[in-house]
């Protein structure tokens, strides 16, 4: 029907337009409504007609115009992004179902603001996906910030709006202070930016300079949340809980290790990186972050709370894959990208569920929950095992991959910090969910509730199910990411 | 001879004719419609000459056809041609933005006047540009300053009398200052045609009274482009200025004298003196570094909106001499594409206040609560001027940093040290700007305040948008200015 070069270009516009009709007919929620789900779902169906075509190796490009000699705004697609969009605006859709389900149970304000910010954010998130070079790529992590920034800041208190800058004053800071001088460091040294297989870098700078520049770019990334540049995440769950669990779990915080992946593949290129022995660094700062997080995550109380600590943990899984720079891992980090957005949405979604339906939101007010909303609480189970990475849930599989790098590699410390925090995992998931199902209810809510309203429940069971069912049928997303190893 | 070719004289001789006969136009309207059609019709020319310099020849024109050095000539590079059309553009989309603001804060008696001087100005920043003649520089500098001494005091608060004396004081100190040096060059030389001048100068021995000119044009031409801590006039100038003339003489005016000192430090002095380079590095690069946080800092602890932009310019005016500094072909770049660019961005946003000041009658922040509900449009453009001067992608302040940063990085290690100058800059500026944003988008209006009309009228708005639009088509496709501004760097450091 369309061009491929033309798919490319809808992927933008559709979510623009998009925003554009939400805000119209802002004065009629059902109308605006069914534009937002309208918009996911023409989105998701553009997006996955561009997946039999990158499967078969094809790499479909679309050049927009060039900003600078040698620098264009173009786009290119690849397994990695492939992957990455069809995720995201493939969760979209059922996301959207669910913040119908929230927004109104919740009478929140400001509803067509809200839809407008979320399809301006999957734009970036697309435009993200896509881009052919490192300059495309920041243009719409910008975009992407900036769009978000209303949706934290959603509630518009004070302390909400503090916290809403720290959002975005981290994510600003990193960005311009690191990663932009980072990129223009490296358009100085390759005189491109194209995302090249094999990598532009190989040759063009020696030791300890590349350290720097890695470091450069593995923080200038805020989004990817390696500690201490971790800080705007927790900040940013005084969002909406629908925000939390599509950009906050994976549009926004997976385009940040998508960054970090693309960078190591596309921009220093994995053999040349796995020559330079300063990739250790960045090895090291992901354990790091994996285990001080979890241990952190162990106190908390804060449902929401506890689950931005998980995702900054599950985040560094994969940094960590990405920067082990064997096949296997780099696979692993992938697929990790993946299982772990499936089960951290469901894991949000139920946390929401629970808010809406009871107002509560500290775990240790939630015994006996499971037997008011048994659904809502089986689908959180179901989350928190692919959280840990047990089978049969798809964080069981992309933990293999991820281990099996180690292993090619002798890894000893990735090996230790994955078992560790296997253990870290279950040890602040599973006493919260026996209490839930198995002890009496110690707090009583203020009104006699069940399950929240339908939309979210149909929501959350989905995400739960395709948890399950990527630990069935992963086997052709692992070969189609094995395609970013061919030069 | 055709008349495309006598272009370059027609781009001084058009305004310069037409000033008189503004004075004389005793009617309602007809001194704005003649200085507005006199200042389009320069910008026409000024862009065609751009599109025949941008292939990388050089126009030379000499009056009254008396061949160099014995005539005056123009000399017309990519540099000059770009500069021009920044002078004549933003001169020009004052003029048409500012008819009814003007009626509004300059009286009907003094219009005449006033804008004979508005044309004079654009006559002496264009002659300045595009004459090839140092001291012609001279004449076509006090043209402009006088000119420009009368646009400010125009203003409607009493104030703007005593900031246009400042402004005067420090304008002729500098002037003067740039006069001796030239007087220095001749007395060495015997010439006056920058050419001829750069070419002379390797014969001569006596480098001492050289070296005293370069200091006395470099910091007389510092002073003028209020480079900090020079800065003091400019401030209130702006602030006090009417609010049209603002926009002008912050697009372009101290850009104007950024431009000559780019043309004497270099075409002149670069290839003559040793290591000039490094001098005027030792010189430039404290005080760029210093304009930066000085001129950031000053405008976030500021309460008035014009004065805010005037510090921010004080700034961005950093960012420029740090280019200067750098003396390679990616920090000129840099510096030539920064003054097109924040030329244009500033012109908006000060367009955007013009608006502001007509419907809420005050530029403090603090009056400005709930300007984003009740004048979106306006405050959308402000909005996008503020991204600009951050530098954030897709306008035109990021093209123009990226190539900062570029010649940054390659001066080593101290490079990478203003690579941090130039980010942690674009975060104050950050902080400034969202400063503005959040009292009139997020705060509510005070209970007693009086009721905004609304949005700014339309012949104030379209104006305003199409420099919002053409700023962010140059962030996207920046080929008109970066490919000027590289030919005109390259021509700067003798590399064509």
């Amino acid at each position: 029907m369309f061009t491929e070069s033309q798919t490319i270009l809808l992927s933008l516009l559709i979510p623009f337009i998009g925003a554009f009709g939400i805000a119209l007919a802002g004065r009629w929620p059902n109308v605006r409504e069914t534009v937002t789900l309208t918009t996911a779902v023409l989105l998701a169906a553009n997006v996955w007609s561009l997946l039999p075509v990158v499967y078969a190796g094809g790499r479909p490009e679309l050049h927009f115009v060039d900003m600078l000699p040698g620098l264009s705004i173009a786009f290119r697609v690849e397994p990695l992004g492939m992957l990455f969009a069809a995720l995201a605006s493939g969760l979209w859709i059922v996301n959207s179902v669910y913040s119908i389900g929230y927004m109104r149970g919740n009478d929140e304000k400001h509803q067509t603001r809200f839809y407008v910010c979320f399809a301006i954010a999957l734009m970036a998130a697309m435009g993200i996906a896509f881009s052919g070079n490192m300059l495309t790529l920041f243009i719409f992590y910008e975009v992407l910030t900036v769009s978000t920034y209303p949706l934290v800041a959603h509630k518009g208190d004070e302390a909400t709006v503090r916290s809403a800058r720290v959002y975005m004053g981290i994510l600003l800071g990193t960005s311009i202070g690191l990663l932009l001088p980072a990129m223009i460091w490296t358009y100085s040294l390759a005189g491109t930016l194209d995302f090249t297989p094999g990598g532009i870098l190989d040759g063009k700078i020696a030791e300890p300079l590349v350290g720097l520049l890695l470091l450069m770019y593995a923080y200038g990334v805020g989004k990817a949340a390696l500690m201490p540049v971790q800080r705007w995440l927790p900040a940013a769950m005084v969002a909406p809980t629908p925000v939390s669990a599509l950009l906050h779990a994976v549009a926004v915080v997976k385009a940040g290790v998508f960054t970090i992946t693309k960078v190591f593949v596309y921009i220093f290129g994995i053999d040349f990186l796995f020559s330079q022995p300063s990739h250790r660094l960045v090895i090291w700062i992901a354990c790091f972050t994996i285990v001080v997080s979890s241990f952190i995550a162990l106190r908390q109380t804060n449902l929401k709370r506890l689950l931005a600590y998980s995702t900054i943990g599950q985040l560094s899984y994969v940094v960590l894959a990405a920067s082990i720079l064997k096949p296997l891992s780099e696979v692993g980090a992938s697929m990790h990208m993946m299982a772990h957005a499936f089960g951290k949405i469901t894991l949000f979604f139920a946390a929401g569920a629970i808010y809406v339906a009871s107002k509560k939101t500290d775990i240790t007010e939630m015994r006996g929950i499971g037997r008011r909303m048994p659904w809502t609480m089986a689908a959180f189970s179901v989350g928190a095992l692919s959280m840990i990475g047990m089978p049969p849930t798809g964080g069981f599989i992309s933990k293999w991959y991820i281990l099996g790098g180690a292993i090619q590699d002798d890894n000893y410390l990735a090996l230790a910090t994955l078992v560790a925090s296997t253990l870290l995992n279950a040890a602040y998931f599973l006493p919260f969910i026996f209490a839930a199902f198995l002890y009496e209810e110690n707090v009583k809510p203020k009104k006699d509730h069940g399950e929240a309203p339908w939309p979210m429940v149909v929501a959350l069971t989905t995400t739960a199910l395709l948890t399950f069912c990527f630990f069935l049928f992963h086997q052709p997303i692992a070969d189609l990411e094995a395609q970013i190893l061919l030069k | 001879m055709t008349l495309y070719d006598q272009l370059p004289a027609l781009l001084i001789a058009v305004p310069l004719f037409t000033a008189p006969i503004a004075y004389l136009l005793r009617a309602h309207g007809l001194p704005w419609a003649a200085a507005t059609a006199a200042v389009v019709m320069t910008f026409i020319i000024s862009c065609s000459i751009a599109a025949t310099v941008i292939g990388g020849e050089t126009i030379v024109y000499e009056m009254g056809g008396w061949p160099a050095p014995y005539g005056i000539v123009l000399h017309i590079d990519a540099l000059s041609a770009l500069l021009a059309m920044l002078v004549t553009g933003s001169s020009a989309a004052a003029l048409i933005f500012g008819a009814k603001s003007l009626a509004d804060e300059v009286g009907e008696e003094i219009a005449p006047s006033f804008f004979a001087a508005w044309i004079l100005c654009t006559a002496g920043l264009t002659g300045m540009v595009v004459t090839g003649d140092a001291f012609n520089i001279f004449v076509f500098m006090e043209i402009s300053s006088l000119s420009t001494y009368i646009l400010v005091s125009a203003g409607p608060d009493r104030r703007a009398l005593v900031a246009t004396y400042r402004y005067i004081v420090m304008g002729t100190i500098g002037a003067t200052f740039y006069l001796i040096g030239v007087g220095f060059l001749y007395m060495s030389t015997g010439t006056l045609n920058t050419m001829d001048l750069a070419a002379r100068l390797g014969d001569v021995t006596e480098l001492r009274p050289v070296l005293v000119a370069a200091g006395f044009i470099t910091v007389g031409l510092a002073l003028k482009a209020a480079i900090f801590p020079l800065h003091s006039w400019m401030p209130n100038a702006y602030t006090f200025a009417p609010n049209v003339v603002t926009v002008f003489i912050a697009a372009a005016s101290a850009k104007v004298s950024l431009y000559v000192m780019m043309r004497i430090d270099y075409a002149i002095f670069y290839k003559n003196i040793p290591n000039h380079e490094l001098q005027l590095a030792l010189l430039l690069a404290p005080m760029a570094i210093l304009a930066l946080f000085a001129g950031s800092m000053l405008a976030i602890y500021e309460r008035n909106l014009k004065r805010l932009l005037a510090y921010s310019s004080v700034a961005q005016v950093g960012y420029i001499a740090l280019g200067i500094a750098m003396s390679s072909v990616a920090g000129l770049t840099g510096a030539i594409v920064h003054m097109f660019n924040h030329g244009v961005i500033k012109g908006g946003m000060f367009m955007a206040v013009a608006c502001l000041a007509l419907r809420y009658r005050s530029v403090n922040i603090a009056n400005l609560a709930g300007a984003g509900r009740a004048m979106p449009w306006t405050m959308a453009a402000f909005v996008i001027g503020g991204l600009g001067l951050i530098g954030v992608p897709l306008t035109p302040g990021f093209i123009s940093k990226w190539y900062l940063v570029l010649g940054a990085l390659e001066q080593g290690g101290f490079g990478a040290f203003l690579v941090m100058v130039i980010l942690a800059s674009s975060l104050l500026a950050v902080i400034y700007v969202w400063k503005v944003i959040e009292v009139a988008y997020f705060k509510e209006p005070r209970a007693n305040a009086a009721p905004i009309e609304g949005e700014a009228p339309l012949v104030m708005l379209i104006p305003t948008w199409i420099v919002v639009l053409t700023g962010i088509w140059l962030g996207i496709n920046s080929y008109v200015p970066v490919t000027l501004a590289t030919l005109g760097a390259e021509t700067l450091l003798g590399a064509r």
